[in-house]
Formats: structure tokens, sequence, C-alpha cells
């Protein structure tokens, strides 16, 4: 049979591009408090409208509402303000010593700091995470040492992993934190990997892997379903959807059609689509999902739903691509605000405790700063240049031996 | 000792790993309950259990993407690629990841894993059957790429490279699995019984990585070969009377320099054998050390035997497979130059 018209080609585009007012009239965000609350035994297939609404807890008002409430302590939740505020704090440093010179590149997680931060109180150091490059969150909520993050980033003499992967590729099998890829997707299966290997010999620990809503397009994404659903293995896996990879909106992943966390339904597993900007209903859902985990009902994807207010690095310029305003106007505001408007609202925090926490965590980041550039910044102070030779394999063979001698060294 | 095939050989080595390591488990397609096309893990399952030896989804990226997150805690995976031919969906898991992880993370993290895979044509496969893949792999820094050429090597490389730290290549001859295949494809197959490498001991033991074979001593040529073009590397030189010195290289990365040095120095003449095509393959980097290592000893020009460069085409399988005649064939000319 002949086609009756000619066939298009579809190449889908973002509502709004530089010189637009922001649209977000598409967006469905339902009220705080609305979506409910499943038993973690409950079958995959029963609470399949999960990966379609948005678990919020935190209403208009700063309130915490309904069945997702995790009713987490002030004092934690406090914690989680902190290691956001410092978060951002050493974003903004970094961000300035790359425009300085100071190193050649940085990755801001600006507006996204609720995901790794608040995951990282509900899992502990034991759980191993295979982060993306914007989860510096979960370094630093562990209390990881600022100095050694910027050494790593500065590639100076006493950075942890020699002056061998770009900045923020940090690595540290101490505080649970997989070594970065900069291949997108690739670390999905490894941490699935790792919770069958837990699950093997009847550990305890899980495993949390971090993606984001580009690379879910990569066929890693989709055999680490597989597996994490054919092995039921302990692992969380996260879909951090902040609606841009690089310039490609969400739409080029395939986030027109479908959620991100609708993904999951396919792969028989439940699915949960989380308002990322809320403190609490991501540390709700992690704590749901690591439940689950740890009671050998397998595992979860998480879509956290979130906006990347920043570039996507320092070689990047967003202005290119999307409307200016579009970051500030993001509904679902900003996840630091909306804690501390919580704390503020409970009685539990203060504009001046948040001003002046602001001002510590400065002067942490500044303190830091310091001790990393004492040690020097990039090109001005590098591990021993022979150490580039060690490691390709356990024990260097003689093609290794004799190149270093040829390199000098 | 029993005699056994390549394939109840490397059997027995899985069968020794799982028995000695409660860290070593198996899984990859059909390895399972069925013990895998080739039957390589038959039996294995039934004997130390379903989450030692399980079958995997169709998915070679996360094969090799699960064993390395399992290797970085500290198991020791070994995981069957069905043919070798299937392994480019792993490509990235095994470039970017299982071979960079202890570089990049200064060996933080570690993932010791072996990745067997049957290889190389000889079988009627056809062009996704037929694939010898090791010189994508030797170019990949942090990788260790193995190739047996009999069962006695099979067993004890194979366990040589489950116990070794790094990510291993371990690429199994298939043409081979049942007997010591010349390349006289008009011949009867003979079986490995009788071949003193079939004597092959039940229990543990090791042949050491990066340490090749010398299999026949010889004073007008060095033959450097894997696999089996071993085997029909030994024929060339018995059809064709020249007193060839066979190498079995045994391992690709790291090479034995050492080995290859010695005999080429020794007899001034050299020709390299492999099934993989031509350009790039792992018989331009041995033409390459010789020739740095013993441009002064040498009486003729390296030669190279080796597939065509085309893909591996169905029915004219033996017009590219390097057979003895070609191999003789070269051996005459570097004799000439």
């Amino acid at each position: 049979m002949k086609n009756t018209q000619a066939l298009s080609l579809h190449v889908p585009e973002p509502q709004t591009r530089p010189g637009d007012e922001p649209d977000f009239t598409r967006l469905q965000l339902p009220a705080a408090g609305s979506v409910e609350r499943p038993g973690i035994s409950t079958p995959a297939l029963q609470m399949r409208e999960l990966a379609y609404g948005l678990i919020r807890v935190l209403d208009e008002e700063g309130r915490a509402i309904g069945p997702w409430n995790p009713r987490v302590d002030p004092e934690t939740l406090r914690r989680g303000l902190k290691a956001m505020l410092l978060t951002r704090a050493f974003d903004d440093r970094m961000y300035r010593a790359q425009r300085q010179g100071k190193t050649s590149f940085y990755m801001k997680c600006t507006g996204e700091e609720a995901v790794a931060c608040a995951q990282a109180l509900v899992l502990t150091q034991e759980d191993m995470c295979f982060p993306t490059y914007r989860q510096q969150g979960l370094l630093i909520t562990r209390g990881y040492p600022l100095a050694t993050m910027m050494n790593q980033i500065y590639s100076n003499a006493s950075d942890p992993i020699k002056g061998r992967q770009l900045p923020v590729m940090y690595s540290s099998k101490a505080f649970g934190f997989f070594t970065i890829s900069g291949n997108l997707g690739t670390q999905y299966p490894q941490a699935v990997g790792w919770a069958m290997a837990s699950a093997y010999k009847g550990d305890d620990k899980i495993a949390a892997a971090w993606i984001g809503d580009g690379a879910t397009a990569e066929g890693d994404f989709h055999s680490a379903l597989t597996f994490a659903s054919v092995y039921r293995a302990p692992v969380i896996l996260n879909i951090v959807n902040n609606q841009w990879a690089i310039s490609s909106y969400h739409g080029i992943a395939g986030g027109d059609q479908t959620t991100f966390a609708a993904r999951g339904i396919g792969y028989g597993l439940p699915a949960l689509r989380v308002d990322g900007n809320d403190f609490l209903a991501v540390y709700a859902a992690t704590e749901w999902a690591a439940e689950r985990a740890r009671a050998n009902l397998g595992a979860t994807v998480l879509e956290l739903y979130t906006y990347r207010a920043a570039q996507h690095s320092t070689s990047d310029d967003p202005a290119r691509y999307r409307p200016a305003e579009e970051a500030g106007g993001w509904p679902l505001g900003d996840p630091v605000l909306r804690l501390a408007a919580h704390l503020i609202g409970l009685g539990e925090w203060s504009n001046e405790q948040h001003a002046a926490y602001q001002q510590e965590a400065i002067a942490l980041v500044r303190a830091a700063g310091k001790e990393a550039e004492a040690i020097g910044t990039l090109g001005q102070s590098r591990p021993e240049a022979a150490t580039m030779f060690e490691d390709v394999y356990k024990d260097m063979d003689w093609r290794l031996l004799r190149q270093k001698r040829e390199a000098g060294f | 000792m029993p005699a056994m095939n390549m394939i109840q050989a490397l059997n027995s080595a899985l069968d020794n790993m799982l028995e000695k390591d409660p860290n070593v488990l198996i899984f990859g397609e059909d390895v399972g309950f069925f013990g895998g096309v080739f039957r390589v893990t038959d039996g294995l399952q039934k004997k130390h259990g379903l989450t030692r030896c399980f079958d995997a989804p169709i998915a070679e990226g996360g094969i090799v993407g699960a064993a390395i997150g399992m290797g970085a805690y500290g198991l020791r995976p070994v995981v069957e690629i069905q043919f070798a031919d299937y392994i480019y969906p792993a490509y990235d898991q095994l470039v970017s990841e299982a071979a960079r992880l202890r570089y990049r993370s200064a060996a933080d993290f570690t993932a010791p894993m072996t990745i067997r895979s049957p290889y190389g044509g000889g079988i009627f496969g056809g062009n996704t059957h037929s694939q010898s893949v090791e010189a994508l792999f030797t170019h990949v820094a942090g990788l260790k790429t193995v190739i047996p050429s009999n069962p006695y090597d099979a067993k004890g490389l194979l366990i040589a490279s489950i116990e070794d730290d790094d990510p291993v290549l371990f690429l199994e001859p298939k043409r081979i699995y049942n007997g010591p295949f010349d390349g006289h494809h008009e011949k009867p197959v003979s079986p490995w019984a009788g071949h003193p490498m079939s004597d092959v001991p039940a229990e543990h033991y090791t042949v050491p990585l990066g340490k090749a074979h010398t299999l026949r001593e010889g004073k007008d040529l060095t033959v450097l070969a894997y696999g089996v073009m071993v085997h029909v590397a030994l024929a060339a030189a018995q059809d064709s009377g020249i007193d060839a010195e066979v190498i079995d290289l045994r391992t690709l990365v790291p090479v034995d320099i050492e080995a290859i040095e010695a005999s080429v120095k020794k007899t001034g003449r050299c020709v390299i054998v492999h099934e993989a095509t031509r350009t790039s393959g792992f018989g331009a980097e041995l033409s390459a050390l010789v020739q740095e290592a013993c441009f002064y000893h040498l009486e003729a020009p390296i030669e190279r035997v080796t597939g065509w460069d085309t893909p591996y085409p169905h029915a004219f399988e033996w017009d590219y497979f390097p057979g003895p005649e070609r191999v003789a064939k070269a051996m005459r000319r570097v004799m000439e130059g």
C-alpha cells in the first residue's frame, strides 16, 4: 500500500529559546502531599502511577505535608541545609578559580544540591555510590576534606588520584564514592554489579547510581535496568532530570513523550518521580528505595526532577540555547531556600543563622582553598611525573619499564 | 593424567577456581543450566550452585559493566562473551572502564576480572562468528590479552588469568576446542587425545602470563604465532622441510619480548602468522618489535601471513584462512631473501 501523504521527520524542539520568555505552562506539578505512599513490598505493577506523578512534601508555605513526609529530626535537616550551603559555596569558589586560571575545568551543581546532599544522609558510608560529575554534594555531606577535592581539581602534588583525571572526577573508596568516568552512563551497570556482589556475599550494603536525563538514552542505562530487575539487585537507580544535557533539552532524550521514571515500568521496577528541589521529598523517596533494597526487594528507579541552574561546565554558555530567565523562574524553586523556609517555619532556623552559616561556609572553603593553593594550582605543582607509568597494571611490565626510562625517569 | 580436550581443560580450570575461591563466580549468555553453547561451563551450576554460575541477559555491555562492579566490590568474576564477534557492545566498558579503573583512581579501585570469549574462524561461522578481535584490545593500556593453543596451556593460563589482579581478555580459539587443527581442512579432524599437551592435571596449576613457549626449536627461521596458527605453523614447517623455530606467544599483552628477541637473533629470519586481518593487526606490532630489537641480525625482510583485509567470508573460508600452504610459501620467500 502506498502512503497517502509524504512522511515527515520530527525533530523535537524546546518550547523556548534565548530571547523568549520562559514558559512553564506545560509542567504538571501536583500539589505537595497529594501522592500516596505505598508500602515497600507493593508489587511494581500496582504503583505505576508513581512514575507519572511527583512526590512533593514541602508546600508553598514550606510546611511538610502528606504521606511522604519523612519526619526527619531538625538536627538532620540542619545538617542537610548546611551541606547544601557548603556545596554551593564550594562551587562558587571553584568556578571562580577556573575563571582565574587556577584550573582547567569545573562543574557546578547549582540548583541540584538537594539530590546528593539529602541522599548522602540516607545512605551509609559503607553503601557504594556510583555518581556522575554533578554529585559533589555526596562527598561534601559525608565530610570529605574540601582541600583534598581542591587538590584533585588542581592536579597538584597532593591530588589523591595523582593528576590523572579531569578536574571533579573524584574517587574515594573510603567515602563510598566510586571513581567518576567522563563516559556517560557507564557507572549504571557497574553499580548494579556491585549490588549483585553484595547480595551474592550475603552482605548488608547497597549501591546507588546517578545518571542524567540525557544519558538515559545510553545502552548502559537499559542494560543496567535489565540486570537490576532480573537479579533483584539492591541498588537505587537515580535519574537526575535537570532538563538539560549540555545544550540538548530533555526532549532529545525522549522526555517529551513520557517521564524518565516511566522507563522503569517496562523493566518491572518500582519507579518514583520526585521533586528534586524538595529536600524532604528526595530524602523520603531515597529512604523508601533504600528500605526496599535492604529488605531484598530489589532495585528502585528514582527520577529526581530538578533544574540545572548553572552552566553544564565552565566550557559552556547556556545563554546561547535557553532563555536567560529560565533558571530563576523554575517553578519548583531553589532547594536551599525551600529547606531553609521549612526550618524557619519550624522555629529551627533563622535568617540570621542562615546568613551566618553562609559566611561560615565561605570561610571553610576559603581556608581549604588556602591549604590547597599552598600546595599549588594547576601547573604550579603536580605529582611526580614518573608516577604516570604506575597503576596501568598492578605491576609494570617491560614495555612500561622501558618507556618510563625512555621518558627520562 | 587424563587426556582432556580444550573444552574439558577450561571447564576443569573453572571448576578448580570455583572450588578454591568463593569470590569467583561465572556468568554469561547460556552459561548456567545449559553449560554454554560450547559446553565450557557444563555442569558447573549443578555442582557449585545457582549463584556461582548463571545465565545473563543478552547485553554484553551489561555483562562486562556488572562484572566491573563485582570486581570493584572484591569478587573475581569470570564472564563469557558467547562469540568474540559479540564483544563490541562491551567495548566502552572494557576500554574506558575495566582497563582504566586502577589508573584513574590511583589504585583506590580495581576490578580483577576475566573475560572469556571463543574467537576465530575455521568453523564456517561466517562474518559474525569467526572474527579475530585481539588487536582491538592489545592496543588498550590496562588490559591483558591471552590466547592459548592447547588444553594444558588453556587450563593453566585461565587459572593464571582469574588469579591476576588486572582485567584479562582470554580468547579461546574455538577451531581447536576439540582437536589440534593444522589448517589441512581437507584431512579428517584429529582429536586432542594422544597429543602431548592434552595431558591435563585435574588439580589447580598455572601457566604464567607473559611467557611464550617454544614449541619447536629450529635454526632456519622464527615463526611467531598464537592460537590455531601455532598448529598451522608447525604443519608448514613439516610440509616445507624448513627448520623453523615455532614460538607460541600464549600472551599477547604483555608479550614475551625476551623469547622473541632471542629466537630471531639466533635465526635471523622471521615470519609472523595470525588469522586476523592484516592492517593494524597484532602482527604489525610484532614486526615493529622484531625490527627494533633485531634489525642488525635480520637476513631477510619480515613477512606477515594473515587473514585478508576483508570481512570473514562464509563460502570462502579456506581462501581467507592463512593455511599451511600460505605459511610455507612465506617461509620459503624469507629463506630466499
